[in-house]
Protein backbone atom coordinates (compact mmCIF):
# COMPACT_ATOMS: atom_id res chain seq x y z
CA UNK A 1 0.00 0.00 0.00
CA UNK A 2 2.78 2.55 1.29
CA UNK A 3 4.65 1.61 -2.05
CA UNK A 4 2.06 2.36 -4.60
CA UNK A 5 1.65 5.27 -2.49
CA UNK A 6 5.19 6.75 -3.38
CA UNK A 7 4.79 5.72 -6.82
CA UNK A 8 1.74 8.13 -6.81
CA UNK A 9 -0.56 9.27 -9.33
CA UNK A 10 1.30 12.19 -10.93
CA UNK A 11 -2.61 13.89 -12.51
CA UNK A 12 -4.50 13.01 -8.83
CA UNK A 13 -0.92 14.86 -7.12
CA UNK A 14 -1.51 18.21 -8.90
CA UNK A 15 -5.32 18.57 -8.28
CA UNK A 16 -3.76 19.73 -5.06
CA UNK A 17 -1.64 23.02 -5.07
CA UNK A 18 0.96 22.49 -3.30
CA UNK A 19 1.29 24.40 0.01
CA UNK A 20 4.92 25.80 1.22
CA UNK A 21 4.13 26.55 5.31
CA UNK A 22 3.29 23.06 5.86
CA UNK A 23 5.42 21.57 3.58
CA UNK A 24 8.29 23.06 5.53
CA UNK A 25 6.86 22.82 8.73
CA UNK A 26 7.07 18.69 8.31
CA UNK A 27 10.51 18.58 6.36
CA UNK A 28 11.37 20.37 9.55
CA UNK A 29 9.96 18.39 12.05
CA UNK A 30 10.51 15.01 10.72
CA UNK A 31 14.52 16.19 10.26
CA UNK A 32 14.46 17.28 13.71
CA UNK A 33 12.96 14.53 14.99
CA UNK A 34 15.20 11.97 13.29
CA UNK A 35 18.02 13.94 14.60
CA UNK A 36 16.69 13.59 18.16
CA UNK A 37 16.01 9.83 17.51
CA UNK A 38 19.66 9.11 16.46
CA UNK A 39 20.54 10.31 20.06
CA UNK A 40 17.97 8.88 21.83
CA UNK A 41 18.89 5.12 20.05
CA UNK A 42 22.99 5.88 20.38
CA UNK A 43 22.15 7.01 24.42
CA UNK A 44 20.05 3.76 24.30
CA UNK A 45 22.47 1.52 22.92
CA UNK A 46 25.40 2.53 24.07
CA UNK A 47 23.88 2.25 28.22
CA UNK A 48 23.02 -0.86 27.40
CA UNK A 49 26.07 -2.10 25.95
CA UNK A 50 28.31 -0.14 29.12
CA UNK A 51 25.73 -1.61 31.61
CA UNK A 52 26.09 -5.56 30.16
CA UNK A 53 29.93 -4.95 29.65
CA UNK A 54 30.08 -4.14 33.23
CA UNK A 55 27.78 -7.27 34.10
CA UNK A 56 29.42 -9.36 32.33
CA UNK A 57 33.27 -8.41 33.52
CA UNK A 58 31.96 -8.31 37.32
CA UNK A 59 30.39 -11.59 36.93
CA UNK A 60 33.38 -13.19 35.69
CA UNK A 61 35.54 -12.37 38.93
CA UNK A 62 34.69 -12.35 42.36
CA UNK A 63 36.82 -11.99 45.68
CA UNK A 64 37.14 -14.52 48.78
CA UNK A 65 38.43 -12.45 52.21
CA UNK A 66 40.31 -14.50 54.23
CA UNK A 67 39.52 -12.52 58.03
CA UNK A 68 41.26 -14.14 60.86
CA UNK A 69 43.67 -14.38 63.49
CA UNK A 70 47.11 -13.38 62.68
CA UNK A 71 48.28 -17.02 62.78
CA UNK A 72 45.88 -18.35 60.78
CA UNK A 73 45.38 -16.20 57.77
CA UNK A 74 48.77 -17.65 56.15
CA UNK A 75 47.29 -20.83 56.45
CA UNK A 76 43.39 -20.33 56.09
CA UNK A 77 44.60 -18.58 52.59
CA UNK A 78 46.95 -22.08 51.43
CA UNK A 79 43.46 -23.98 52.66
CA UNK A 80 41.40 -21.68 50.30
CA UNK A 81 43.80 -21.53 47.38
CA UNK A 82 43.79 -25.56 47.39
CA UNK A 83 40.12 -25.58 47.64
CA UNK A 84 39.36 -23.17 44.71
CA UNK A 85 42.20 -25.30 42.27
CA UNK A 86 39.77 -27.80 43.08
CA UNK A 87 36.40 -26.40 41.70
CA UNK A 88 35.21 -26.55 38.74
CA UNK A 89 34.38 -23.31 36.97
CA UNK A 90 37.14 -21.48 38.45
CA UNK A 91 39.87 -20.79 35.96
CA UNK A 92 42.76 -18.69 38.26
CA UNK A 93 42.85 -17.81 42.01
CA UNK A 94 45.59 -15.65 43.38
CA UNK A 95 45.88 -14.52 46.61
CA UNK A 96 46.61 -10.38 46.12
CA UNK A 97 50.27 -9.16 47.17
CA UNK A 98 50.57 -6.36 49.69
CA UNK A 99 51.46 -3.77 47.09
CA UNK A 100 47.84 -4.70 45.25
CA UNK A 101 45.80 -4.29 48.75
CA UNK A 102 47.63 -1.44 49.09
CA UNK A 103 46.58 0.26 46.23
CA UNK A 104 43.14 -0.85 46.85
CA UNK A 105 43.10 1.03 50.30
CA UNK A 106 45.25 3.98 48.91
CA UNK A 107 41.81 5.72 47.75
CA UNK A 108 40.12 5.98 51.47
CA UNK A 109 43.15 5.86 53.63
CA UNK A 110 46.33 7.42 51.37
CA UNK A 111 49.92 6.18 50.69
CA UNK A 112 51.91 4.29 52.56
CA UNK A 113 49.76 2.72 54.58
CA UNK A 114 51.64 -0.12 56.63
CA UNK A 115 49.34 -2.83 55.65
CA UNK A 116 51.07 -5.81 56.99
CA UNK A 117 50.77 -4.09 60.31
CA UNK A 118 47.44 -3.79 60.61
CA UNK A 119 44.51 -6.21 60.66
CA UNK A 120 43.62 -6.01 56.85
CA UNK A 121 42.02 -9.25 55.36
CA UNK A 122 44.20 -11.24 53.02
CA UNK A 123 42.03 -10.86 49.41
CA UNK A 124 41.52 -13.91 46.88
CA UNK A 125 40.73 -12.98 43.46
CA UNK A 126 38.44 -15.62 41.47
CA UNK A 127 38.39 -15.76 37.51
CA UNK A 128 35.61 -17.84 36.24
CA UNK A 129 35.36 -19.72 33.28
CA UNK A 130 32.77 -21.21 31.40
CA UNK A 131 29.76 -21.34 33.29
CA UNK A 132 31.34 -19.96 36.36
CA UNK A 133 31.62 -22.28 39.45
CA UNK A 134 28.22 -22.99 41.87
CA UNK A 135 28.57 -20.12 44.77
CA UNK A 136 26.38 -21.98 46.97
CA UNK A 137 28.48 -25.35 46.69
CA UNK A 138 31.49 -23.31 47.13
CA UNK A 139 30.79 -21.82 50.24
CA UNK A 140 29.40 -24.80 51.79
CA UNK A 141 32.96 -26.29 51.69
CA UNK A 142 34.66 -23.37 52.66
CA UNK A 143 32.79 -23.05 55.27
CA UNK A 144 33.57 -26.03 56.57
CA UNK A 145 37.55 -26.11 55.51
CA UNK A 146 38.61 -22.16 55.50
CA UNK A 147 36.32 -21.02 58.62
CA UNK A 148 37.64 -17.29 58.08
CA UNK A 149 36.65 -17.20 54.28
CA UNK A 150 33.87 -14.59 53.21
CA UNK A 151 33.16 -14.84 49.39
CA UNK A 152 31.63 -12.20 47.01
CA UNK A 153 30.33 -13.05 44.07
CA UNK A 154 29.55 -9.38 43.11
CA UNK A 155 25.99 -10.39 42.60
CA UNK A 156 25.36 -7.37 44.70
CA UNK A 157 27.08 -5.25 42.35
CA UNK A 158 25.54 -6.81 39.39
CA UNK A 159 22.01 -7.28 39.91
CA UNK A 160 21.56 -2.87 40.42
CA UNK A 161 23.84 -2.82 37.07
CA UNK A 162 21.65 -5.18 35.05
CA UNK A 163 18.48 -3.20 36.63
CA UNK A 164 19.76 -0.32 35.82
CA UNK A 165 20.80 -1.47 32.16
CA UNK A 166 17.13 -2.57 31.63
CA UNK A 167 15.53 0.90 32.78
CA UNK A 168 18.30 2.68 30.62
CA UNK A 169 16.67 0.81 27.42
CA UNK A 170 13.37 1.32 28.39
CA UNK A 171 13.76 5.23 28.58
CA UNK A 172 15.75 5.06 25.70
CA UNK A 173 12.60 3.08 23.56
CA UNK A 174 10.47 5.18 25.36
CA UNK A 175 12.53 8.20 23.89
CA UNK A 176 12.33 6.80 20.84
CA UNK A 177 8.62 6.09 20.99
CA UNK A 178 7.95 9.88 22.07
CA UNK A 179 9.76 11.41 19.15
CA UNK A 180 7.61 9.17 17.14
CA UNK A 181 4.80 10.10 18.85
CA UNK A 182 5.35 13.74 18.81
CA UNK A 183 6.54 13.24 15.06
CA UNK A 184 3.21 12.14 14.11
CA UNK A 185 1.46 14.97 16.33
CA UNK A 186 3.10 17.60 14.14
CA UNK A 187 2.59 16.08 10.87
CA UNK A 188 -1.66 15.48 11.89
CA UNK A 189 -1.24 19.44 12.55
CA UNK A 190 0.49 20.37 9.40
CA UNK A 191 -2.00 18.20 7.66
CA UNK A 192 -5.05 19.34 8.91
CA UNK A 193 -3.64 23.10 8.29
CA UNK A 194 -2.87 22.25 4.76
CA UNK A 195 -6.69 20.62 4.62
CA UNK A 196 -8.25 23.69 5.78
CA UNK A 197 -6.48 25.76 3.62
CA UNK A 198 -7.38 23.45 0.33
CA UNK A 199 -10.98 23.49 1.56
CA UNK A 200 -12.57 24.88 -1.62
CA UNK A 201 -10.08 22.75 -3.75
CA UNK A 202 -11.47 19.82 -1.76
CA UNK A 203 -15.25 21.63 -2.28
CA UNK A 204 -14.28 21.19 -6.26
CA UNK A 205 -13.07 17.81 -6.16
CA UNK A 206 -16.29 16.55 -4.54
CA UNK A 207 -18.13 18.33 -6.99
CA UNK A 208 -16.76 16.57 -9.75
CA UNK A 209 -17.02 13.19 -8.16
CA UNK A 210 -13.97 12.60 -6.03
CA UNK A 211 -14.31 9.87 -3.22
CA UNK A 212 -12.60 10.82 -0.16
CA UNK A 213 -10.06 8.43 -0.46
CA UNK A 214 -8.44 10.02 -3.36
CA UNK A 215 -8.54 13.46 -2.29
CA UNK A 216 -6.43 11.69 1.36
CA UNK A 217 -3.83 10.34 -0.98
CA UNK A 218 -2.64 13.31 -2.85
CA UNK A 219 -2.26 14.94 0.77
CA UNK A 220 -1.10 11.78 2.30
CA UNK A 221 1.70 10.75 -0.59
CA UNK A 222 2.68 14.58 0.01
CA UNK A 223 3.57 13.98 3.35
CA UNK A 224 4.61 10.62 3.98
CA UNK A 225 7.71 11.80 0.69
CA UNK A 226 7.91 14.94 3.23
CA UNK A 227 8.55 13.30 6.00
CA UNK A 228 10.73 10.30 4.51
CA UNK A 229 12.74 13.51 3.01
CA UNK A 230 12.81 15.55 6.28
CA UNK A 231 13.54 12.25 8.69
CA UNK A 232 16.85 11.05 6.04
CA UNK A 233 18.31 14.22 6.47
CA UNK A 234 17.66 14.50 10.05
CA UNK A 235 19.04 10.72 10.38
CA UNK A 236 22.47 11.94 8.57
CA UNK A 237 22.84 14.92 10.41
CA UNK A 238 22.53 13.24 13.68
CA UNK A 239 24.71 10.20 12.81
CA UNK A 240 27.43 13.09 11.94
CA UNK A 241 27.03 14.30 15.13
CA UNK A 242 27.60 11.16 16.83
CA UNK A 243 30.67 10.77 14.57
CA UNK A 244 32.30 13.61 15.59
CA UNK A 245 31.58 13.07 19.32
CA UNK A 246 34.91 12.65 21.37
CA UNK A 247 36.23 9.17 21.16
CA UNK A 248 36.17 7.21 24.29
CA UNK A 249 39.74 6.21 24.13
CA UNK A 250 40.47 9.74 23.80
CA UNK A 251 38.50 11.22 26.63
CA UNK A 252 38.25 8.24 28.29
CA UNK A 253 34.59 8.25 30.77
CA UNK A 254 31.76 7.31 29.65
CA UNK A 255 29.52 10.16 27.95
CA UNK A 256 32.37 10.10 25.27
CA UNK A 257 31.65 6.58 24.60
CA UNK A 258 28.10 7.21 22.76
CA UNK A 259 27.63 6.14 19.65
CA UNK A 260 27.03 2.78 17.81
CA UNK A 261 28.95 -0.18 17.32
CA UNK A 262 28.93 -2.99 14.86
CA UNK A 263 25.45 -4.00 13.82
CA UNK A 264 24.60 -1.11 16.46
CA UNK A 265 25.16 1.76 12.85
CA UNK A 266 21.34 -0.82 11.45
CA UNK A 267 19.29 0.83 13.71
CA UNK A 268 19.16 5.02 12.77
CA UNK A 269 18.87 3.01 8.88
CA UNK A 270 15.26 2.45 10.24
CA UNK A 271 14.12 5.81 11.25
CA UNK A 272 13.57 7.40 7.89
CA UNK A 273 11.35 4.63 6.49
CA UNK A 274 9.70 4.71 9.96
CA UNK A 275 9.30 8.21 9.72
CA UNK A 276 7.85 7.41 6.78
CA UNK A 277 5.08 5.01 8.07
CA UNK A 278 4.37 7.51 10.84
CA UNK A 279 3.47 10.24 8.53
CA UNK A 280 1.75 7.95 6.53
CA UNK A 281 -0.52 6.58 9.09
CA UNK A 282 -0.84 10.15 10.45
CA UNK A 283 -1.46 12.02 7.34
CA UNK A 284 -4.23 9.41 6.37
CA UNK A 285 -6.10 9.72 9.75
CA UNK A 286 -6.60 13.39 9.56
CA UNK A 287 -7.51 13.39 6.04
CA UNK A 288 -9.91 10.58 6.61
CA UNK A 289 -11.01 12.54 9.67
CA UNK A 290 -11.00 16.11 8.24
CA UNK A 291 -12.98 14.87 5.00
CA UNK A 292 -15.71 13.57 7.22
CA UNK A 293 -15.99 16.60 8.95
CA UNK A 294 -16.13 18.95 5.89
CA UNK A 295 -18.68 16.87 4.18
CA UNK B 1 -33.12 9.65 -12.41
CA UNK B 2 -33.30 12.26 -9.74
CA UNK B 3 -36.23 12.48 -7.84
CA UNK B 4 -37.33 14.52 -4.73
CA UNK B 5 -40.80 13.50 -3.46
CA UNK B 6 -42.39 15.31 -0.61
CA UNK B 7 -38.87 16.72 0.57
CA UNK B 8 -38.68 19.61 3.18
CA UNK B 9 -35.36 21.17 4.32
CA UNK B 10 -34.81 23.41 6.79
CA UNK B 11 -31.94 25.37 8.81
CA UNK B 12 -31.07 27.65 11.68
CA UNK B 13 -34.52 26.55 12.78
CA UNK B 14 -36.57 27.47 9.99
CA UNK B 15 -37.74 25.84 7.32
CA UNK B 16 -36.89 26.81 3.28
CA UNK B 17 -39.20 24.49 2.23
CA UNK B 18 -41.56 22.03 2.61
CA UNK B 19 -43.79 18.85 0.88
CA UNK B 20 -41.69 19.83 -2.53
CA UNK B 21 -42.10 17.05 -5.01
CA UNK B 22 -39.72 17.17 -7.94
CA UNK B 23 -38.85 14.92 -11.14
CA UNK B 24 -35.72 15.00 -13.32
CA UNK B 25 -36.58 12.18 -16.19
CA UNK B 26 -34.67 11.62 -19.00
CA UNK B 27 -34.53 14.46 -22.05
CA UNK B 28 -36.83 16.69 -19.49
CA UNK B 29 -35.59 20.36 -20.25
CA UNK B 30 -36.73 22.65 -16.82
CA UNK B 31 -36.30 25.85 -15.39
CA UNK B 32 -36.19 26.78 -11.73
CA UNK B 33 -37.00 30.35 -10.76
CA UNK B 34 -37.98 32.65 -7.58
CA UNK B 35 -37.03 34.97 -5.40
CA UNK B 36 -33.25 35.14 -4.15
CA UNK B 37 -33.03 33.73 -1.48
CA UNK B 38 -36.13 31.38 -1.77
CA UNK B 39 -34.14 27.92 -2.36
CA UNK B 40 -33.02 27.40 -5.08
CA UNK B 41 -28.97 26.77 -4.79
CA UNK B 42 -30.27 24.69 -1.82
CA UNK B 43 -32.76 22.18 -3.92
CA UNK B 44 -30.03 21.97 -6.83
CA UNK B 45 -27.58 20.61 -3.61
CA UNK B 46 -30.14 18.21 -2.51
CA UNK B 47 -30.69 16.36 -6.44
CA UNK B 48 -26.66 16.24 -6.49
CA UNK B 49 -26.68 14.77 -2.82
CA UNK B 50 -24.66 17.91 -1.28
CA UNK B 51 -27.24 18.64 1.20
CA UNK B 52 -29.53 15.74 2.67
CA UNK B 53 -33.29 16.48 3.08
CA UNK B 54 -34.51 17.35 6.35
CA UNK B 55 -37.61 14.95 5.51
CA UNK B 56 -39.16 13.25 2.64
CA UNK B 57 -37.37 11.28 -0.05
CA UNK B 58 -34.42 11.97 -2.64
CA UNK B 59 -33.86 9.40 -5.16
CA UNK B 60 -30.69 9.63 -6.80
CA UNK B 61 -30.50 6.83 -9.95
CA UNK B 62 -32.62 4.81 -7.99
CA UNK B 63 -31.09 4.96 -4.86
CA UNK B 64 -32.35 6.38 -1.39
CA UNK B 65 -30.22 9.45 -0.46
CA UNK B 66 -30.61 8.37 2.87
CA UNK B 67 -28.86 4.93 2.35
CA UNK B 68 -26.23 6.28 0.08
CA UNK B 69 -22.42 6.74 1.44
CA UNK B 70 -20.23 9.95 0.78
CA UNK B 71 -18.02 7.23 -1.86
CA UNK B 72 -21.77 6.04 -3.06
CA UNK B 73 -22.68 10.12 -3.58
CA UNK B 74 -19.26 10.53 -5.43
CA UNK B 75 -20.20 8.09 -7.76
CA UNK B 76 -23.27 9.60 -8.62
CA UNK B 77 -21.84 13.20 -9.18
CA UNK B 78 -20.12 11.20 -11.79
CA UNK B 79 -23.79 11.23 -13.37
CA UNK B 80 -24.63 14.74 -12.21
CA UNK B 81 -23.13 17.22 -14.38
CA UNK B 82 -23.01 21.00 -12.28
CA UNK B 83 -22.67 24.59 -13.48
CA UNK B 84 -22.26 26.76 -10.96
CA UNK B 85 -22.38 30.71 -11.19
CA UNK B 86 -19.13 31.17 -9.89
CA UNK B 87 -17.68 28.35 -11.45
CA UNK B 88 -15.13 26.78 -8.94
CA UNK B 89 -11.81 26.03 -10.85
CA UNK B 90 -8.37 24.89 -9.52
CA UNK B 91 -6.95 27.70 -10.13
CA UNK B 92 -3.54 26.56 -10.14
CA UNK B 93 -4.48 24.10 -13.33
CA UNK B 94 -4.81 25.54 -16.65
CA UNK B 95 -8.03 25.34 -18.25
CA UNK B 96 -7.75 21.91 -20.14
CA UNK B 97 -6.70 20.19 -16.84
CA UNK B 98 -10.11 21.54 -15.14
CA UNK B 99 -12.02 20.59 -17.57
CA UNK B 100 -10.71 17.32 -17.65
CA UNK B 101 -10.89 16.85 -13.91
CA UNK B 102 -13.84 14.95 -14.07
CA UNK B 103 -12.29 11.93 -15.80
CA UNK B 104 -9.14 12.72 -13.76
CA UNK B 105 -11.00 11.69 -10.49
CA UNK B 106 -12.47 8.74 -12.20
CA UNK B 107 -9.34 7.20 -13.09
CA UNK B 108 -10.28 7.59 -16.64
CA UNK B 109 -7.83 10.66 -17.75
CA UNK B 110 -6.78 8.31 -20.84
CA UNK B 111 -9.85 9.48 -22.25
CA UNK B 112 -9.36 13.11 -21.85
CA UNK B 113 -7.16 12.82 -25.21
CA UNK B 114 -9.55 11.53 -27.37
CA UNK B 115 -12.25 13.99 -25.72
CA UNK B 116 -11.26 17.41 -24.18
CA UNK B 117 -9.96 18.51 -28.05
CA UNK B 118 -13.54 18.40 -29.50
CA UNK B 119 -15.13 19.51 -26.06
CA UNK B 120 -13.21 22.73 -25.54
CA UNK B 121 -13.54 23.42 -29.22
CA UNK B 122 -17.51 22.75 -28.74
CA UNK B 123 -17.79 25.76 -26.22
CA UNK B 124 -15.07 27.91 -28.29
CA UNK B 125 -12.26 27.31 -26.22
CA UNK B 126 -10.05 25.86 -27.58
CA UNK B 127 -7.50 28.79 -27.92
CA UNK B 128 -7.70 28.74 -24.26
CA UNK B 129 -7.02 25.46 -23.18
CA UNK B 130 -3.54 26.02 -21.49
CA UNK B 131 -4.76 29.81 -19.83
CA UNK B 132 -5.09 29.48 -15.79
CA UNK B 133 -8.86 29.86 -14.89
CA UNK B 134 -8.31 33.68 -13.43
CA UNK B 135 -7.11 34.81 -17.20
CA UNK B 136 -10.54 34.02 -18.42
CA UNK B 137 -13.22 36.35 -18.61
CA UNK B 138 -16.52 35.47 -17.11
CA UNK B 139 -18.22 33.80 -20.31
CA UNK B 140 -14.92 31.86 -20.60
CA UNK B 141 -15.74 30.12 -17.43
CA UNK B 142 -19.25 29.49 -17.48
CA UNK B 143 -18.40 28.07 -21.13
CA UNK B 144 -15.81 26.20 -19.16
CA UNK B 145 -17.51 24.77 -16.37
CA UNK B 146 -20.39 23.26 -18.55
CA UNK B 147 -17.51 21.54 -20.67
CA UNK B 148 -16.34 19.76 -17.28
CA UNK B 149 -19.86 19.33 -16.54
CA UNK B 150 -20.53 17.12 -19.28
CA UNK B 151 -17.12 15.43 -20.08
CA UNK B 152 -17.83 12.21 -18.49
CA UNK B 153 -21.34 12.46 -20.30
CA UNK B 154 -23.54 12.57 -17.35
CA UNK B 155 -27.66 11.56 -17.59
CA UNK B 156 -28.23 14.99 -16.04
CA UNK B 157 -26.83 18.55 -15.95
CA UNK B 158 -27.92 20.96 -13.57
CA UNK B 159 -26.87 24.70 -13.77
CA UNK B 160 -27.10 27.31 -10.85
CA UNK B 161 -27.62 30.73 -12.61
CA UNK B 162 -25.31 30.08 -15.04
CA UNK B 163 -25.71 33.11 -17.04
CA UNK B 164 -25.76 35.39 -13.97
CA UNK B 165 -22.34 36.87 -14.45
CA UNK B 166 -22.51 37.41 -18.48
CA UNK B 167 -23.39 39.25 -21.34
CA UNK B 168 -26.85 38.63 -23.00
CA UNK B 169 -25.09 37.43 -26.08
CA UNK B 170 -22.95 35.02 -23.90
CA UNK B 171 -26.41 33.88 -21.98
CA UNK B 172 -27.39 32.77 -25.85
CA UNK B 173 -24.60 31.08 -26.44
CA UNK B 174 -24.72 29.12 -23.27
CA UNK B 175 -28.63 28.00 -23.58
CA UNK B 176 -27.80 27.16 -26.74
CA UNK B 177 -25.14 24.65 -25.46
CA UNK B 178 -27.25 23.44 -23.01
CA UNK B 179 -30.35 22.96 -25.33
CA UNK B 180 -27.92 20.60 -27.51
CA UNK B 181 -27.31 18.39 -23.97
CA UNK B 182 -30.98 18.09 -24.05
CA UNK B 183 -31.62 16.71 -26.98
CA UNK B 184 -28.64 14.40 -26.83
CA UNK B 185 -31.38 13.12 -24.09
CA UNK B 186 -29.40 14.31 -21.48
CA UNK B 187 -31.85 15.80 -18.04
CA UNK B 188 -31.36 19.56 -17.51
CA UNK B 189 -32.58 21.68 -14.75
CA UNK B 190 -31.30 25.68 -14.75
CA UNK B 191 -31.86 27.70 -11.69
CA UNK B 192 -32.01 30.70 -12.83
CA UNK B 193 -33.91 34.42 -12.20
CA UNK B 194 -33.35 35.44 -15.94
CA UNK B 195 -36.68 35.68 -17.11
CA UNK B 196 -35.76 36.76 -20.57
CA UNK B 197 -33.21 33.31 -20.96
CA UNK B 198 -36.39 31.59 -20.01
CA UNK B 199 -38.05 32.87 -22.52
CA UNK B 200 -35.71 32.80 -25.21
CA UNK B 201 -35.46 29.01 -24.35
CA UNK B 202 -39.31 28.19 -24.57
CA UNK B 203 -38.82 29.37 -28.42
CA UNK B 204 -36.29 26.63 -28.68
CA UNK B 205 -37.15 23.69 -26.37
CA UNK B 206 -40.37 21.89 -25.35
CA UNK B 207 -39.43 23.15 -21.87
CA UNK B 208 -40.86 23.46 -18.13
CA UNK B 209 -40.71 26.39 -15.73
CA UNK B 210 -40.72 25.79 -12.02
CA UNK B 211 -41.26 28.76 -9.49
CA UNK B 212 -40.14 28.36 -6.00
CA UNK B 213 -41.60 30.53 -4.00
CA UNK B 214 -42.64 30.94 0.00
CA UNK B 215 -41.64 27.22 0.52
CA UNK B 216 -43.42 25.91 -2.21
CA UNK B 217 -42.49 24.35 -5.93
CA UNK B 218 -44.77 25.67 -8.40
CA UNK B 219 -45.32 25.20 -11.98
CA UNK B 220 -45.18 28.73 -13.43
CA UNK B 221 -48.16 29.72 -15.41
CA UNK B 222 -48.39 31.97 -19.29
CA UNK B 223 -46.92 34.83 -17.53
CA UNK B 224 -43.61 33.25 -18.67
Amino acid sequence: MILSLLAGDPQADKAVPPTGFTARLTLFTAGAMAFLAVFALALSTTTGRLAARWGEELARTSTLRISAPAGQVQLQTQAALRVLEETPGVADARALTADEQRQLLEPWFGPDLPVESLPVPQLIEIVEEGEGYDPAGLRARLSAEVPGAVLDDHAAWREPLVAAAGRLRLIGALSVALIFASMAAMITLAAQAALAANAQVIRVLRLVGARDVYIARAFVRRFTLRALTGAGAGTVAGLAAVLLLPRRDVAGGFLSGLGFEGAGWLWPVLIPPLAGIVAFFATRAAALRSLREQA
Amino acid sequence: MIELKDVSYSYGGGELFSQLSLQLAPCSFQFLTGPSGAGKTTLLKLCYGDLRATSGTVTLFGQDARGIDRDGVALARRRIGVVHQDCQFLDHLPLSENVALPLTVAGRQSEAAGNLPDLLNWVGLSAQAEQLPPQLSGGERQRAALARAVIMSPDVVLADEPTGNIDWEMSQRLLRLLIELNRMGKAVLVATHDLNLIRAAKAQVQSRVLRLRGGRLQVAGADL
